[in-house]
């Protein structure tokens, strides 16, 4: 265990601020969900008793019939703002006498860094890097990251849970959002700040940054094991048939279309998973849900890929003459 | 001219020299004495009501006409929803990004007055404003952590956003401003990255605008690119850096997104931010939570 080497990647003043995001992402997450649950519980005793969801004001928050709905912006907001903005002006001071800003040696493009890493916000499309080439990973996914956010306001036809917290009425929209925002992004930054080494190659943490490890392994596209498989099973002429280009396009196309088929089935499955689902989803038009099925069967693509280059070695799905998947 | 005469012998006398400056200063004294005592209520001169217009006490009309005549925190409503005040619902995270948007925009403009965007100099620059320029040290730091922790209070804001299920009717398109505005945020981050000129910003810019080369049908190695007719010396990477290298061009462009447009465009997609916040009525809640029982599906789409 190298406490030095860990020690060395946290207290880089550029990766304080993933040490205060891996405590800040928790906690809000727990501060969000605890809210959510405890309006599920008071929806719960709601629909049970008819009676008291005539009366009640419907909130968690304390009430009294006395009590004025609204409260003057001064001095209740105002304070508050005040307070935050000499919190946050605080905090920022301490930061800054306290940290220094990194600055390396002059710009040289003939001395490379290694490894030479994007700003941390920009490490979960780096990581990315790993599992997809660059047209994929630096321009379509971010692309439909940003298109796929502004379109969610477009997509979800769910009716309930406008301006509250609740988890029990928006699973489905409350577990996809967080399987991105943190399974995804959170998650691959971390990686990218703390696993990523010299030569992007994966160190545990504790690990030491060996600038002169190799790794022996070989990746292998999915046409080419297939082609193995049949070399194994003694069918030589059908395995040289994949020495084609063109063969091993369609092929990819088969199992790429393949993958689509299949994780738009089981998104579907989960869209209309309960009810209250099927119901939302009656709402939805053909537009509405073939952009869902896109968005969310090219989100799962990412851990799909994690899965089969980390496990099984796996490089390409898709090999064309002009791109790969 | 008094001295001379003869008929007034007591007025020599110090005592009624005293008594008669008493007398002449009487009136300026109870100016003084009335003045002083405005000074415990300012909110009483001239001055005061001239600035704020509006009287300073507790009734409801005057704490509404503070807010609303007042052009900085006009943005506000008169009055709020009781629970929205509170931190819970909302943890400030909009607001205090705002926040930082100006304290960077402080900082950032006292950098300018030490900053040349050009290649030796601008290291040069960072290395004179960390030893020779007064609080020089303090103010890049500011400017740097300001900078990480306005993206970490977006992404928070965003996050609460979403589980607050905020962007739903009426406020769908303030959720696709406010995601321009987290892009233009992090582009922000990234321009002035490589400003400093030094080793990091080189490699991340290198790093970050490479993939831009891999551009499908824009980029001299993305698919299609090179079909397309696309050289390291027209491509859209090209277009970014103003050269095919990260050189003394891209720090001048990097320097002048940085500084000047994105800041302008953020500042436009915020004022929109900002007034669709008010005009989609008010922030989302906390509102009564609604049930699945009392929904009338066939009624939803009549807004």
């Amino acid at each position: 265990m190298d406490w030095h080497q860990l020690w060395v990647i946290t207290s880089t003043p550029d990766n304080v601020p993933i040490v205060a995001l891996l405590f800040l992402v928790p906690f809000y997450v727990w501060y969000g969900f605890r809210q959510a649950f405890a309006n599920d519980r008071l929806i719960e005793q709601l629909e049970a008793n008819p009676e008291m969801a005539k009366t009640h004001h419907r909130k968690t928050q304390p009430y009294q019939s006395g009590w004025a709905k609204e409260l003057p912006v001064w001095p209740f907001l105002l304070r508050i703002e005040f307070l935050a903005a000499l919190i946050v002006t605080v905090i920022l001071f301490v930061w800054s006498i306290t940290l220094n800003a990194p600055l390396e040696e002059p710009a040289n493009p003939s001395i490379t860094m290694n490894p030479a890493k994007a700003p941390w916000y920009f490490l979960g499309l780096q990581e990315m890097l790993v599992y997809f080439d660059p047209w994929m990973a630096g321009v379509i996914l971010p692309t439909l990251i940003v298109v796929g956010l502004m379109a969610i306001p477009y997509m979800d036809m769910n009716p309930l849970g406008n301006g509250y917290y609740t988890y029990q009425q928006r699973k489905f929209a409350i577990w996809t959002f967080c399987f991105g925002f943190i399974g995804l992004w959170v998650v691959m930054v971390v990686i990218g700040t703390f696993i990523r080494g010299p030569g992007w190659m994966w160190f545990w943490p504790g690990a030491t940054w060996d600038h002169s490890r190799l790794i022996f392994e070989i990746n292998r596209d999915l046409d080419q094991i297939v082609a193995g498989i049949f070399s194994a099973l003694g069918m030589l002429s059908v395995a040289e048939f994949f020495g084609n280009i063109w063969v091993r396009t369609v092929f990819g196309a088969v199992v790429t279309g393949l993958y689509f088929a299949v994780a738009g089935f089981a998104i579907h499955k989960l869209i209309v998973a309960t009810e209250f689902n099927r119901k939302v989803y009656a709402r939805m038009s053909m537009l509405q849900y073939l952009t869902l099925q896109v968005m969310l069967t090219f989100m799962l693509l990412l851990p799909v890929k994690i899965v089969l280059r980390l496990l099984f070695r796996i490089k390409y799905i898709w090999v064309t003459p002009w791109f790969n998947i | 001219m008094a001295d001379e005469n003869p008929n007034q012998p007591e007025s020599k006398s110090p005592a009624g020299l005293m008594d008669r400056v008493k007398e002449e200063i009487k009136p300026f004294q109870q100016k003084l004495e009335s003045d002083l005592a405005g000074l415990k209520t300012p909110q009483k001169t001239a001055l005061y009501k001239s600035i704020f217009r509006v009287k300073h006490d507790e009734t409801p009309r005057s704490r509404s006409l503070g807010v609303l005549s007042n052009v900085f925190l006009h943005l506000h409503p008169a009055r709020v929803n009781r629970d929205a005040v509170r931190y819970g619902y909302t943890w400030g995270m909009g607001g205090i990004t705002f926040y930082l948007f100006i304290v960077l925009t402080f900082t950032g403009v006292l950098l300018m007055f030490y900053y040349h965007p050009s290649k030796i100099v601008a290291f040069q620059d960072i290395l004179y404003l960390e030893h020779d320029v007064p609080f020089g040290k303090l103010l890049r730091n500011m400017h740097r952590w300001g900078a990480h922790l306005m993206i970490i209070t977006v992404w928070l804001h965003m996050f609460r956003v979403f589980m607050t299920g905020s962007y739903k009717k009426p406020r769908e398109f303030n959720w696709v401003v406010g995601v321009l505005l987290l892009v233009l945020t992090m582009l922000l981050s990234f321009t002035g990255y490589l400003l400093p000129d030094d080793q990091l910003g080189f490699w991340a810019v290198t790093v970050g605008t490479n993939m831009a080369r891999a551009s499908p049908g824009l980029g001299h190695e993305g698919p299609f690119g090179p079909q397309l007719g696309m050289t390291p010396y027209n491509d859209v990477r090209f277009a970014l850096l103003g050269g095919s290298i990260v050189d003394s061009n891209a720090l001048l462009r990097a320097y002048i997104w940085h500084c000047i447009a994105i800041p302008i465009i953020a500042s436009t997609f915020m004022i929109v931010h900002f007034w669709r916040v008010r005009k989609d009525g008010g922030i989302s809640g906390p509102s009564p939570v609604g049930l699945a029982q009392e929904i009338k599906w066939d009624r939803l789409d009549e807004r």
